[in-house]
């Protein structure tokens, strides 16, 4: 059962031509190949039942109603904090992003765009508690924002950045040449092959790369420790500086590691929505993926 | 609208061109700049802690703010720092190579098994499912692992693996002795490792996808068994990019702050003796630090974590340079080249 797809001819063989020893090496082979997975979906599978067991007893609709008290209460706030932050770097980091790709594919002579590939690059190999650091630095205490949503948003979008640039760069790139020259033949100007021909035919790309960067920025914890603060409160028409916001990994970091029931609860309840969200936007990119390569065929 | 009749406005087109690229232009100036003033920030930050420190940053163990309330001050070229201040980086430097370097030894043939597993012994439908979970697990925040590392690993740990390791293994240096908690450079290396493999996995994977065929079917021709066209061709041809996806792996390891924080036991002022000795990594400690660093009013403890920070960028940034390097090599890979030529 386990020889596999492509063995059948080898295998088919095996019974003739190849020795014991080496059958016996094949079959040890794919016996410790597939431990190796199981190995790694164990601890995937071991968190997702973890999480979800200890958050069954925080979820609720006051979960969502209510905000944090102290240790205890819901987690209105920090859902709302966390979609604020996401949402503004989002804004901040697909704007810069896309215009970014558009530039190095479209515009930029290989000469030019090799420093914006290197710097994205670098970038997002930057550990992102670097990234924390250097907002609280600048946009906490030099330009003097405090722990605010848009120092924590902003720091989010340097993270997300790199991601949506070469995710636009590359998706650009696999438009074909055909499609370029029938646009350019047809009498459009560069700018409207642009936007009606290329942007389009590459949209999907950018949208996977975009959704990838917002779960990376849903689950970031140390760029917003320095920048964002925390908060028990939060508005509807958020004030961007003076205000520190609320956010759902910080739930799960700090309230582990107090004494209380109830702060685990909620600590695993904010784990439990975050792997619920990863999910939803694993599944979406997938869905993205197959449209566009049905679209594609 | 006016894009659709350009051919009969052709001013009006280009003006529209030449807006785009100014537009995106400056759009892509911001990456580099960022990058630019992340470094040079970071490093103003850090000069009074290296003019003070000197050379003791990097040889030194002891991380100590000093006398925050109202001490005297020691003065050095003019830079006064809290009496009793010591800064010096190599607890945190050790704990982040020890750190990333278990999970490397953990997460590569695990990692590198998957993607064989994946590409090479497994019906499509089932790769689709398994490569699904394993890109899942790379999206699970740090937090994540790191609750499920200091509810689950750790008491594990200091409760099974580490007795059981210390009196089996205990004759190796470095596997003896007591687990204490659990918290520690084993769990900080176990929880990495499970964070870094999907990387590792997805890279290789890739990577072995890209083998060209016909050289797989030579092989089979030949009548190898899978796991010799596996180990004597794929692996072979995708080795530049699974040492890429390692090193990217490692970069990710070394960086990581959040999961490391929880599990880690955040030591100071001591190396690790053994592998369930406590440890801090220069991320996790730039983190835990920075609230009482803040509390500083010389500032000096705030431009210490600063020059931390320097150093853990540089290295991360050569680190993912070296990786560049190794995947621009695997594209001139010769024979890749030669099977492109092959299959025009």
């Amino acid at each position: 059962m386990i020889a596999a797809r492509p063995a059948e001819g080898a295998a088919g063989r095996a019974r003739t031509g190849i020795s014991l020893g080496r059958r016996v090496r094949h079959r040890t082979a794919v016996v410790l190949v597939w431990l190796s997975v199981a190995i790694v979906l164990l601890p995937l599978a071991h968190m997702f039942a973890m999480v979800t067991s200890h958050a069954v007893r925080a979820l609720s609709p006051k979960l969502f109603t209510t905000s944090t008290a102290g240790v205890a209460g819901g987690l209105e706030n920090a859902i709302v904090g966390t979609i604020q932050l996401v949402v503004l770097a989002t804004v901040a980091a697909v704007t810069l992003g896309v215009l970014g790709g558009i530039w190095v594919r479209e515009f930029a002579s290989p000469r030019a765009a090799f420093p914006v590939r290197l710097a994205a690059d670098v970038l997002a190999g930057v550990p992102s508690i670097v990234i924390g650091y250097f907002g609280y630095v600048t946009m906490v205490t030099w330009l003097g924002w405090g722990f605010s949503l848009l120092a924590g948003a902003l720091a989010l979008a340097v993270i997300m950045l790199p991601y949506v640039l070469r995710a636009t760069d590359l998706a650009i790139g696999r438009v074909s040449e055909e499609l370029r020259d029938a646009s350019t033949a047809l009498g459009a100007t560069q700018a409207a092959t642009l936007r009606r021909v290329i942007l389009r035919s590459a949209l999907s790309g950018i949208v996977t790369g975009a959704l990838l960067a917002v779960g990376i920025a849903l689950g970031e914890t140390a760029p917003l420790l320095y920048t964002a603060g925390w908060s028990n409160y939060w508005g509807l028409l958020p004030s961007f500086t003076h205000n520190p916001v609320g956010y759902l990994t910080y739930v799960v970091w700090t309230f582990i590691n107090q004494p209380f029931a109830e702060a685990h609860a909620l600590a695993y309840a904010a784990a439990f929505l975050l792997m619920i969200l990863v999910l939803l936007l694993n599944v979406v990119v997938r869905r993205v993926i197959v449209r566009h390569t049905e679209e594609a065929r | 609208m006016s894009e659709t009749t350009v051919s009969a406005r052709p001013r009006r087109g280009r003006v529209s061109s030449r807006a785009w690229g100014v537009a995106s232009g400056l759009a892509a100036a911001a990456t580099p700049l960022i990058l630019l003033t992340i470094l040079v920030v970071l490093a103003i930050f850090a000069w009074r802690s290296v003019v003070w420190n000197g050379l003791g940053f990097f040889t030194s163990t002891k991380w100590n703010l000093g006398n925050l309330y109202g001490g005297s001050l020691v003065v050095r070229h003019g830079i006064a720092a809290p009496q009793g201040a010591e800064y010096g980086m190599l607890v945190f430097v050790t704990g982040t190579l020890l750190s990333s370097a278990i999970a490397i030894v953990l997460a590569v043939p695990v990692g590198i098994g998957v993607a064989v597993a994946l590409t090479s012994f497994s019906p499509r439908g089932l790769a689709t499912v398994v490569s699904f979970f394993v890109e899942l697990l790379a999206g699970v925040p740090s937090v994540v692992f790191g609750l499920w590392g200091f509810t689950v690993l750790v008491p594990w740990i200091g409760a099974t693996v580490g007795p059981g390791m210390s009196k089996v293994l205990g004759f190796i240096p470095f596997f003896g002795g007591q687990a204490q908690t659990g918290l520690g450079l084993l769990a900080s290396g176990i929880v990495l490792a499970v964070m870094i493999v999907p990387i590792i996995t997805a890279v290789s994977r890739d990577a072995l996808a890209k083998v060209p065929r016909e050289l797989l079917e030579q092989g089979r021709a030949l009548g190898l068994t899978e796991w010799e066209i596996v180990r004597d061709l794929s692996l072979p041809v995708a080795r530049p990019a699974v040492i890429g996806a390692v090193i990217l792996g490692l970069g990710r390891a070394l960086g990581e702050t959040m999961a490391v924080l929880m599990v880690s036991g955040s030591a100071v002022n001591s190396l690790p003796h053994n592998l369930y000795s406590p440890i801090s990594t220069m991320a996790s400690t730039i983190a835990a630090q920075l609230d009482s660093a803040m509390t500083d009013a010389t500032g000096m403890a705030v431009h210490a974590l600063a020059e931390l920070a320097v150093v853990l960028f540089l290295i991360t940034v050569l680190v993912n340079l070296l990786v560049k390097r190794i995947v621009r090599t695997l594209e001139q890979s010769p024979v890749l080249l030669w099977a492109e030529r092959e299959t025009e």
